[in-house]
């Protein structure tokens, strides 16, 4: 009987070097700021959401993930998918920061014939599924994680939603079938920043108390500060429940880290003029520069 | 499904009876995965329409069930194939081909993995049950949406060489089949190759060029024709996408008219498929679809349908003889 055989992922090696929260900190300033400019030159992107699922990104590119440049075709690796596929900016920048493609390209997100769309596609590198349409990343790691646990193998299957996602009724769907297999090799992070395009998401249609739902579906649940980093891997890295899928609810803020941005469902997909990028690349300064003199 | 004279007329052609296109998925399904254990069936809720009971209970790691969940099912499948696994996901094609059209678009088709998409109870099969199960838009829908093979197997040999081929396709795949018995209408030692059409008469006076179950009727009316001194050529054009171009515009240049059957919408199947090649190239021929129209469609089983729509061979003869400008039987 044919049918492969998939390696350990555990000897991949994770960042080679460790990084401490307030190296994670730094990159993330850094990786506003890139995200920033790059939205900017295009002249499109998804400002808001991009900056309140970036440090979840930060966390799982640079201290969680079993993957790399050089593992990412290895079956054995650890897959993230983005449902959120619009938030795509962030990934990006993350990705070319850990070396998947050079930064340089940034420059031609959304230019004509650029491999990086306005949403996720596996011809960027280290990108494994194309998304953009909501409702869709669940159940794709659904099916990733059981394949995983067919072939007894070791990696584990992340997904990132949005809070507006979730009235996509496929989630549900992906919900169920990932508890009724018990998949404690997935884990969804949910980037509750509570807004979506329209507004807030209780007022466009309300799907609160997430928390309770997804219990209710039989998955472990964990809520977290979404922009702190300890807090972040410790509800990413702990131990699973036996048998049962994860959904890590992360409080975020979207447009973190850009006052004139934060909590405001306009930045959506706002596009900064001339004189916000500057405000905003200086307000980012000046967070890095606070945080270097504690 | 067929008139007596029909079935008179395939006896003289010496056509066996095979078993349902379905039954021959089923058993070739559970051949390659008794092989493979990367070979999995992922149903929603459909194992029992999908004949899949025998294969659950013998490789019962290789069949997923998703409930009655048809987006979860495609994207599911998606994500199997993407690690790795050679996925069939099986359901009802009315449901796997418009509840589920976007996973199939982002998740198979522009994800580019290879999951094998494998519409039961295709077409007009479910009859009576009405037009919710049926499943007529399949092919204009999925005719449109880039990287997706899609085969409609018109006998058990086609189908075993279509699901065979698709096992080890590097891409999505979509196959689309009934559940009534099929004839088998292949020598043996006929040769499948995706994209290629298979002739099944060689003739110049006109060309039936039919994909799936409406085989089948074209190979009888050619059949038929050749009685009143016509020499029809049949194509069984079991890939309509990507479409044998080549087969079918030297259809249109050799014969004096030509009739594309499906059981399909006249809307964008195989027909307009084939209308459009021929008019892009120049080809002028008298041209007509025998397929569903667009309407209401009328109730009654797979065998009234295709009857009341002229998708018999009494039918599909008489319409080659009018196109000839000849008078045939009103039908």
């Amino acid at each position: 009987v044919k049918g492969k055989r998939i390696e350990t992922a555990t000897t991949f090696p994770l960042n080679s070097i460790f990084m401490t929260d307030y190296d994670l900190a730094l990159k993330s300033i850094h990786l506003r700021k890139r995200l920033l400019e790059a939205i900017f030159h295009a002249g499109a992107g998804h400002t808001g959401g991009s900056l309140s699922c970036l440090d979840i990104l930060n966390v799982l590119y640079n201290r969680l993930l079993r993957v790399s440049p050089e593992t990412f075709s290895n079956p054995g690796r650890d897959r993230y998918v983005q449902s959120k596929g619009h938030s795509v900016e962030a990934l990006y920048v993350v990705l070319a920061d850990r070396g998947f493609f050079p930064e340089s390209e940034m420059e031609t997100l959304c230019h004509y014939k650029s491999p990086l769309v306005g949403h996720p596609t596996r011809k960027v590198p280290g990108i494994e599924m194309n998304t953009g349409a909501l409702g869709h990343g669940l159940p794709i790691c659904v099916g990733m994680a059981l394949a995983g646990k067919l072939d007894d193998a070791s990696y584990r299957v992340f997904t990132l939603l949005g809070d507006g996602e979730l009235a996509e009724g496929s989630n549900w769907e992906a919900a169920m079938a990932a508890a009724h297999y018990e998949l404690d090799n997935l884990t969804a992070i949910l980037d509750h920043n509570t807004l979506q395009i329209s507004g807030r998401t209780r007022d466009v249609c309300s799907n609160e108390p997430l928390d309770e739902k997804f219990r209710a579906f039989g998955w472990a649940v964990r809520t977290v500060k979404g922009h702190d980093f300890a807090a972040l891997t410790d509800a990413l890295t702990s131990t699973p429940e036996p048998g049962k899928p994860v959904c890590v609810i992360a409080n975020t803020v979207k447009g973190k880290g850009v006052s004139f941005m934060e909590d405001v469902a306009k930045w959506h997909h706002g596009v900064p003029s001339d004189a916000e990028l500057k405000q905003a690349l200086e307000e980012l300064d000046a967070a890095k520069a606070k945080l270097s003199s504690v | 499904m067929h008139s007596s004279a029909a079935k008179a007329l395939a006896e003289k052609l010496g056509l066996k009876l095979g078993r349902t296109n379905l039954d021959e998925f089923a058993s070739i399904l559970m051949e390659l995965a008794k092989a493979d254990r990367d070979v999995l069936a992922v149903t929603s809720d459909s194992r029992g329409s999908g004949k899949l009971g025998p294969f659950g209970q013998a490789l019962p790691k290789q069949l997923v069930e998703v409930g009655i969940a048809e987006q979860n099912l495609v994207g599911i499948a998606a994500g199997l194939a993407a690690a790795g696994k050679k996925v069939f996901a099986v359901s009802p094609a009315c449901f796997l081909t418009a509840r589920s059209l976007e996973q199939i678009k982002n998740d198979a088709c522009y994800s580019d993995v290879p999951a094998k998409l494998i519409g039961i109870s295709a077409g007009v099969s479910y009859g009576a049950l009405g037009s919710t199960h049926h499943s007529l838009h399949d092919l204009a829908a999925l005719r449109a949406i880039h990287n997706l093979t899609i085969l409609v197997p018109a006998d058990n040999f086609e189908t075993r060489e279509a699901i065979r081929a698709a096992a080890n396709a590097t891409h999505p795949v979509y196959i689309r089949f009934g559940k009534a018995p099929m004839y088998d209408l292949h020598p043996a030692g006929t040769k499948f190759e995706i994209g290629k059409a298979i002739t099944l008469r060689q003739g110049n006076d006109a060309a039936f060029i039919a994909t799936g179950e409406a085989v089948v009727h074209c190979l009888l009316a050619a059949a038929h024709l050749e009685e009143r001194g016509l020499n029809c050529r049949v194509l069984s054009v079991h890939t309509v996408k990507p479409l044998d171009t080549e087969a079918v515009l030297r259809a249109g240049r050799e014969c004096r008219a030509v009739v594309a059957a499906e059981e399909h919408s006249v809307h964008g199947g195989l027909g307009e498929a084939c209308a459009a090649l021929l008019m892009q190239a120049g080809v002028s021929v008298p041209f007509r679809i025998a397929a569903i129209p667009d309407e209401d469609t009328v109730t009654g089983s797979q065998a009234d349908i295709f009857r009341h729509y002229g998708l018999t061979m009494e039918a599909l003869a008489a319409r080659v003889l009018r196109l000839l400008g000849q008078t045939g039987p009103k039908v």
